[in-house]
C-alpha cells in the first residue's frame, strides 16, 4: 500500500489516544471510588 | 437604566482617577506597545515588508496591550477585595461592565494613536484626510470590540489562580475577528500595496457586528459571571 | 465489601459494559473495511483510508461542543438546573476536545499527502484550530476552583459564549481568506464515493457515536465521583488523621 506509513499512523493516532483517554478516565475514577461506598452511586 | 448609567459613569471615572495618579498604562503599557514595535522591525528587517505589515503589526501590539490593560484593570478589583465588596453593596453589574468598559476603550484609544503614530515614524506608513476618517471609525469600532470582550473575559478570569496565563488563551481565539477586520480596514487607510481608501469600509461592518454583539452579550453575561 | 471491591466496575453499569464490546467490534470492523476491504479512490488513492478515521472523529467532535452547549443552557435555565448538566458540559467538552485534536492530526497527516502540505489557511481549518483553542480554555475555566456552583455557572456562560464566537470566527476567517485565492485546495476534493466507501464512512459515523456515548457517560460519572470527594473531602481528611493519631 502507498503511503502505508501515514495511513497507519492516523489510526494509530486515533485509536491509541482514544484508548488512553478512557484509561486515564477509568483509573482515576477507580481511585476517587475507593472513599465513596457503591450504594451511593447514582448509577448503580 | 439610569442608576445602571450613573453607576457606570462613577466606575469609569474611579478607574481612569486610579490611571492618571498611578500612571500604569501610560508609564508601562504604552512604552510596551511601542517596544513590541520596534521590536518587530529587528525581526522584520526590511522596510518593504514593514510597510506591507505595518496595519496587522499596530493591531497585534494593542491587543497584546489589551490582555496588560485587563489584568491591570481587574487587579484594581480583586487586590483587595473591591468587587466582591461592590456585588455584596448591591451596586448593579451590568454598570460595573459598561463603566469598566468604558474607562478601558479610553485607555484602549490613547494607546492606538500612539502606536499609528509609531507606525507612521517607524514603519513609513501613510495616512491621507480620508484614511484618516476611516482610521478613526476603525479604532472606535475595534476599541468598543476589543474594551467588551476583555472586561468579559477579565471578569471571568478575576481573582483566579493563574488568570495571568488563562486571560490570553481566552481571549485571543476571541479577539480574532477584530484582528482581521481592523488590520484590513488599517490597511485600506495607510493605502498598503495600493488598496484604496473605499475598500476598507466593508470590513468596518464586521468591526461593528462584533463590537454591537459583545457589548450586549458582556452587558447582560457579566453578572451571573461575577456573581459568586 | 472486601470481596466486591476487586470486581468493582465503579463507573460501569451493564449497559456501559454492553456498549462498550459493541463498540470495539465496532472498532475492529471499522480497521478492518477503512485498510483493507474499500478500494484505493481514483482521486486521492490510497490516502482516503485516512478519511474513515477524520471525518467521523471532527463530526463527533463538533457534537459534543454542541452537547456541552445545550447541556450548560440546561444548567443555566433555572428549572433544570442541576449540577449534572454541568458535569455532562465538562464531560463532552473534554472528549470534543480529543476528537478534535485526534482529527488535526489526522487531518494535517492527510493533507500532507494529498496536498503536500501539513496546513492550509482554509476557512474550515483556521476555525477548527480557534475552536480547539477555545475549548482548551474552556477546560482550563472548569479548573479553577470554587464550589461546584461557581464553576457550573462560569463554564456554561464561557460554553454559550463561545457558540456565539465560533461563527463569527468562521465567517471572519472565510471572508479574510477569500482574499487568499491560493488556499482553496480543500475544494477540489469533492469525490463521488462508491457503495463500499460510503458505507465504511457510515460505518465510522457510528462506531464513533458510540465511542462518544461510551467515554460521556463513564467520564460523566468520574466527575459526580471526584466532586463528591470534593464534598466529603474535609471530613475524610480529619478522620484519616484521627485514626492516624489513633483515637477513635
Amino acid at each position: 500500500m502507498k503511503d502505508a506509513g501515514f495511513i497507519i499512523a492516523s489510526y494509530v493516532v486515533t485509536f491509541a489516544s482514544i484508548g488512553v483517554f478512557s484509561f486515564v478516565v477509568l483509573r482515576r475514577s477507580r481511585s476517587a471510588a475507593r472513599d465513596i461506598r457503591p450504594e451511593d452511586r447514582p448509577w448503580s | 437604566m439610569k442608576s445602571m448609567l450613573r453607576t457606570a459613569r462613577t466606575i469609569a471615572s474611579k478607574d481612569l482617577r486610579i490611571e492618571l495618579r498611578s500612571r500604569v498604562v501610560t508609564n508601562q503599557v504604552i512604552p510596551f506597545a511601542a517596544l513590541v514595535m520596534i521590536l518587530f522591525a529587528f525581526a522584520l528587517d526590511s522596510d518593504a515588508v514593514l510597510e506591507r505589515v505595518a496595519p496587522g503589526l499596530v493591531w497585534l501590539a494593542t491587543i497584546f496591550s489589551v490582555l496588560f490593560i485587563v489584568a491591570r484593570s481587574f487587579a484594581l478589583e480583586t487586590a483587595d477585595g473591591a468587587l466582591e465588596a461592590l456585588r455584596a453593596a448591591g451596586v448593579d453589574p451590568m454598570g460595573i461592565f459598561l463603566g469598566k468598559t468604558l474607562a478601558l476603550a479610553t485607555q484602549l484609544i490613547a494607546l492606538e494613536a500612539v502606536l499609528v503614530g509609531a507606525s507612521v515614524v517607524l514603519y513609513r506608513a501613510d495616512v491621507s484626510a480620508s484614511g484618516g476618517v476611516l482610521l478613526v471609525t476603525t479604532s472606535v469600532l475595534a476599541t468598543v470590540g476589543l474594551a467588551s470582550v476583555g472586561t468579559l473575559y477579565g471578569g471571568l478570569a478575576a481573582g483566579a489562580k493563574g488568570r495571568e496565563t488563562l486571560l490570553p488563551l481566552l481571549l485571543l481565539p476571541v479577539v480574532a475577528p477584530v484582528l482581521i477586520g481592523a488590520t484590513r480596514a488599517t490597511e485600506s487607510a495607510f493605502g498598503t500595496n495600493g488598496i484604496d481608501v473605499s475598500e476598507g469600509w466593508p470590513w468596518l461592518g464586521l468591526l461593528a457586528v462584533f463590537a454591537v454583539l459583545f457589548s450586549v452579550v458582556g452587558t447582560v453575561a457579566f453578572g451571573p459571571l461575577v456573581d459568586d | 465489601m472486601t470481596t466486591r471491591v476487586a470486581r468493582d466496575r465503579v463507573t460501569g453499569t451493564p449497559f456501559t459494559r454492553g456498549l462498550g464490546i459493541v463498540t470495539i467490534a465496532g472498532i475492529v470492523w471499522l480497521v478492518i473495511f477503512g485498510l483493507f476491504v474499500t478500494p484505493a479512490d481514483v482521486n486521492q488513492g490510497e490516502t482516503v483510508r485516512i478519511m474513515y478515521a477524520h471525518v467521523p472523529g471532527a463530526w463527533l467532535a463538533y457534537l459534543a461542543f454542541i452537547v456541552t452547549a445545550l447541556s450548560s443552557a440546561m444548567y443555566l435555565w433555572r428549572r433544570t438546573r442541576s449540577l449534572t448538566w454541568d458535569r455532562i458540559a465538562g464531560a463532552s467538552a473534554e472528549i470534543g476536545v480529543l476528537f478534535m485534536g485526534i482529527s488535526l492530526v489526522t487531518g494535517s497527516l492527510w493533507g500532507r499527502l494529498t496536498w503536500g502540505t501539513f496546513w492550509t489557511w482554509d476557512a474550515r481549518l483556521t476555525t477548527t484550530a480557534f475552536l480547539f483553542v477555545t475549548y482548551i480554555g474552556y477546560l482550563a475555566v472548569r479548573n479553577l476552583g470554587g464550589t461546584h456552583h461557581q464553576r457550573a455557572r462560569r463554564s456554561a456562560v464561557l460554553a454559550l459564549l463561545a457558540v456565539l464566537e465560533i461563527p463569527l470566527v468562521h465567517f471572519s476567517v472565510e471572508i479574510w481568506n477569500s482574499l487568499h485565492q491560493e488556499a482553496s485546495v480543500a475544494g477540489n476534493t469533492d469525490v463521488t464515493m462508491d457503495g463500499l466507501m460510503l458505507f465504511t464512512l457510515f460505518l465510522g459515523v457510528i462506531v464513533f457515536t458510540l465511542m462518544y456515548v461510551w467515554m460521556l457517560l463513564h467520564r460523566q460519572r468520574a466527575l459526580t465521583l471526584e466532586d463528591m470527594l470534593d464534598d466529603t473531602g474535609l471530613d475524610r481528611a480529619l478522620a484519616a488523621r484521627r485514626a492516624e493519631a489513633g483515637v477513635s
